[in-house]
């Protein structure tokens, strides 16, 4: 209808006069928060990145040294150069994997559909370190099962595969991160009606075309969103770079600040222009991103009725089409798993045989269950990532209801605030999380706040987003209609918008409390002997070179994992939600 | 019983401007009675509702309910909108699914600032229940309500704090055309029982009419005209009104002279020389426009005695099963008529229009 509500009476809000009360203490309280996470320690990454190291003996100087030490040498333009080569390589062959899947999925009439979307929470119950160290296990060049089993197979020593290299490190994140470019190419193909292609064909186009005048304009937007998300996050990824590159010595971002924080004496300066450097590149990767996002929305083809498209009749080519996806499986979830699991039954790492077959044990188990400090990782990441979900959940649903809710003025500021930390790579955000607190002596640094601080900047604006979707179907009738029956702000939010945005809440709170369970790029930058979390354990045990007992770890982890996203699942559809 | 005076809204558009709602909004509603707001969608009559709800906060202006100023923009009193204690139901019910019916309608007591006992609320909740005939479906869940039960609900929501009144925006307009009419007259029932003091917005005139004691209709964020509704009908007190409520013909014409002290009027209009009704007395000379309904246009093939006679040809008819509507020129002008479906003239026969000079009523011209 008419009602609309003006500037002045929204800031009133809907429910009672502004005056200081309950209302605006929470409300308050959570933006201060949201903008102190967001926005302090991207401003300390900058100050410290022009200046040179403190020490006892020398006070902090202005220089622009880190930058013409970073810009200046050839080191660096090689680094920026490799890590270009290795995102756009990754991107383009996850989403190549992606939309191929996504396609055979949705368009065409390929078996074992039911398959495709297990697939989707592969990379959620395979966390990156656990996937890499797997594919060390199969493609290292000495003792690589791919490589071994091939050798035998040809009767050689050549090496066939290796995964220390640029294609190496390409090939392992490119395959871990497909799903996530088949589950957004799936949402292109979904939200294409059909009648658009129908009707042009109704108007005389020929099936060419159909593809060049009327689908790749419209799914072009979609397509090209698509591979800037991939590419940020493969710049962003930390665990394949770290494990297979720097071995033999190929350097990205990522894996450059690592390395320049851990040197003695650290770089925290030059680690910081790499950072910011980064974070130059993700930012507009995310900028040129949400533009399409936004500018497709212009596109806008969905109807909200859920059309399923004729499915093309492949007929004897659904053999082939089932062949590739099964290979893909098998590369995906089945070897991975497989080989870790094997390695989890060895007393020494071996390649299988009769003869090791022989020597199963239950020696790694005993082994890492008897663990010092596992206990204490288990303990640790538990507690982290169920405190991080609690609060990040309940501050974004404050957050949420202001943004999408009141007419305040500068609340876009406050999303765009709280979605801000979107654009921190992980170890950006450590690096820059470590520094403040270096600085500012409030007693948080070597604690297990400090990484409760990262985890909860760092999965903010995924509570925003589950939140969002939920609070947008909540009619505003519905806490009106509360207010009118005499309820206070407060009340209002406990009885009515928090049940209503339970579905959100519940699904938004298993997925932090899995991804922080995972968390391993910012940790690795913050923990101390005493708050080391099962990442880090799984980090240790492989610079120690305790292969069998990092697979047992591994393995017992993945299937913690695995119970929790299928308790996620069983939720989701009690509540009638779908992921989002 | 309320007194809303001089209200003026305001809202920011899209590029911050501020755009006029309501403008010098007046009305009075006696305690008892059912007043409603009705204009066309964006006239203002939702803004000024919510204005007294307390959902929105008015430029200027006062709002009074019984003794209690609960807005005045010169005194600045706002009071929010769960302290006025008033009952509202929403356009769309605004029924909370996460909650059973008994629970929806116990809220507004659960809240409140009175502590009742849970032995009171659930006494009381089960009469508003039973008021609204839902009393069997007290621990059914919201959502398995159907959209008149629904309503219903929302009704013994607002009920239930014994509000001294309740607002109602748009109630009908959710439900299919059969329910809309039954519910009808279920509302007026329950109003016209309880007595309780009732404000209404609706777009749809027939609502409107078959409901209120008293109806105010507003166009561009002003009252055009407020009167009972068959004053409002019959004697609308501009174009707007008549065109808006009903249907009507309007023609132009000139006054010539007043007939008799009875507020008649001859005037020259576009069909030819009539006798009409005015409000007010008319200058000779002074340009007017005529408005008669269909159903005050009687059809005949045999010319019948008296004022208001014209002569026409049958344009186009349409059959609708309880009436007929013919549409029938005369000279350069097609009026509306409505007959009775026993009339049989044929398409392009002539056909005699006589127009009740009482039912002819002239109207200012509004410059537009």
């Amino acid at each position: 209808m008419e009602a609309a509500s003006g500037s002045r009476l929204a800031r009133i809000g809907a429910f009672g006069s502004p005056r200081l009360d309950f209302k605006w203490v929470i409300i308050g309280a959570c933006v201060a928060l949201t903008l102190y996470l967001g926005v302090v320690p991207l401003a300390f990454l900058l100050w410290q990145s022009f200046f040179t190291p403190q020490s006892a003996a020398k006070a902090a100087q202005f220089t622009l040294g880190n930058y013409r030490d970073a810009y200046a040498s050839e080191e660096t333009w090689l680094l920026f150069w490799s890590s270009i080569k290795f995102a756009a390589g990754a991107s383009l062959l996850a989403f190549a994997l992606g939309t191929l899947l996504a396609w055979m999925n949705e368009r065409t009439n390929t078996p074992f559909k039911s398959l495709f979307f297990a697939l989707s929470i592969i990379p959620l119950i395979i966390p990156g370190i656990l996937f890499t160290v797997a594919w060390i296990l199969l493609g290292s060049p000495k003792i690589g099962l791919v490589n071994l089993a091939l050798q035998k197979l040809f009767d050689t020593d050549a090496v066939f595969v290796n995964v220390y290299s640029l294609g190496g490190m390409i090939w392992v994140d490119a395959l871990h991160y497909s799903p996530m470019a088949f589950l957004l190419m799936t949402a292109a193909f979904r939200s294409m009606d059909p009648a658009l292609e129908e009707s042009a064909v109704m108007s005389g186009a020929g099936m060419l075309q159909v593809v060049r005048r009327v689908t790749l304009p419209l799914v072009w937007p979609a397509i090209f969103a698509t591979l800037l998300i991939l590419f940020v996050r493969a710049i962003e990824s930390f665990e394949v770079p770290a494990l297979l590159g720097l071995p033999v010595g190929i350097e990205v971002f990522t894996s450059a600040i690592y390395q320049a924080v851990h040197r003695y004496p650290s770089q925290v300066g030059l680690a910081s222009a790499y950072a910011v450097t980064l974070l130059v590149i993700t930012t507009v990767g995310v900028y040129f991103q949400s533009r399409l996002s936004t500018r497709g929305s212009r596109y806008a083809t969905m109807t909200g009725k859920g059309f399923r498209p004729r499915l093309i009749d492949l007929g004897n080519w659904r053999y082939l089409t089932v062949a590739i996806f099964l290979a893909y499986f098998f590369l995906i979830v089945v070897l991975p798993f497989a080989v870790l699991l094997w390695s989890s039954f060895q007393k020494f790492y071996s390649v299988p045989s009769m003869e090791a077959l022989s020597r199963l044990t239950l020696e790694p188990y005993r082994t890492i269950l008897g663990y010092p400090s596992l206990m204490r990782s288990v303990w640790n990441s538990l507690l982290l990532a169920v405190t991080t979900a609690t609060l990040v959940m309940l501050v974004s649903a404050v957050i949420c209801w202001i943004v999408v809710k009141t007419r305040l003025r500068g609340r876009w500021l406050l999303d765009n605030i709280a979605s801000l930390p979107m654009v921190f790579p992980g170890i950006v955000l450590g690096l820059a999380i470590m520094i403040l607190y270096l600085y500012l002596p409030i007693g948080v640094y070597g604690t297990i706040w400090i990484m409760l601080i990262a985890y909860v900047t760092r999965f903010m604006p995924y509570g925003l987003r589950y939140n969002t979707t939920s609070m947008l179907q909540i009619h505003k009738e519905l806490e009106e209609s509360a207010a009118m029956s005499g309820a206070s702000w407060s009340t209002t939010f406990r009885r009515i918008v928090l049940p209503l945005l339970k579905p959100g809440l519940v699904a938004g709170w298993i997925y932090i409390v899995i991804v922080s369970i995972r968390e391993l790029s910012s940790s690795i930058l913050l923990y101390s002997p005493d708050t080391e979390v099962l990442s880090i354990l799984i980090w240790e045990l492989w610079e120690n070179g305790q292969y069998v007992e990092l697979s047992a770890l591994g393995v017992m982890f993945i299937l913690g994992l695995f119970a929790l996203v299928l308790l996620a699942q069983l939720i989701g559809r009690r509540f009638g939600i779908r992921e989002a | 019983m309320l007194s809303v005076r001089g209200l003026c809204t305001e809202y920011a558009d899209e590029h911050g401007k501020a755009v006029r709602a309501a403008h010098d909004v007046s009305f009075e509603v006696p305690a008892g009675k059912l007043f409603t707001l009705l204009g066309p969608s964006g006239c203002g009559k939702t803004t000024t509702l919510r204005s007294i709800a307390g959902l929105e906060r008015p430029r200027s202006g006062e709002i009074v309910v019984g003794r209690q100023t609960i807005f005045s923009s010169k005194s600045g009193i706002f009071v929010p909108p769960n302290r006025r204690g008033l009952g509202m139901v929403f356009q769309s019910y605004a029924i909370w699914p996460h909650m059973t019916v008994f629970e929806n309608a116990a809220f507004p007591l659960q809240v409140s600032k009175s502590r009742k006992t849970r032995k009171e609320i659930e006494a009381t909740v089960l009469r508003v229940l039973k008021v609204v005939a839902l009393e069997e479906m007290a621990e059914r869940e919201a959502t398995k309500l159907s959209g008149g039960q629904q309503q219903r609900l929302a009704l013994a929501r607002a009920l239930v704090m014994e509000p001294p009144l309740l607002l109602l925006d748009e109630p009908l307009s959710n439900l299919d055309a059969k329910l809309r009419e039954r519910m009808r007259f279920e509302l007026k029932r329950l109003q016209r029982e309880l007595g309780i003091t009732t404000v209404y917005v609706t777009h749809d005139q027939s609502e409107a009419l078959a409901l209120s004691h008293s109806i105010a209709v507003m166009d561009r964020g002003q009252i055009r005209q407020t009167g009972a509704p068959r004053e409002i009908y019959e004697r609308p007190a501009n174009q707007f009104v008549a065109d808006f409520i009903g249907t009507t013909n309007f023609l132009r014409a000139t006054v010539n002279a007043a007939a008799g002290a009875s507020g008649l009027h001859r005037v020259a209009s576009e069909v030819g020389d009539l006798v009409v009704r005015a409000g007010d007395a008319l200058e000779p000379g002074a340009k007017v426009v005529i408005s008669v309904r269909p159903e005050d246009i009687y059809l005949s093939e045999a010319r019948p005695q008296g004022d208001n006679v014209l002569l026409g040809t049958v344009d186009t008819k349409v059959f609708l099963g309880e009436s007929v509507d013919f549409r029938v020129r005369v000279g350069e002008r097609v009026l509306q008529s409505r007959a009775h479906p026993s009339l049989g003239t044929r398409v392009g026969q002539p056909i005699h229009l006589s127009l009740d000079p009482e039912k002819c009523v002239a109207l200012k011209e509004t410059a537009e």
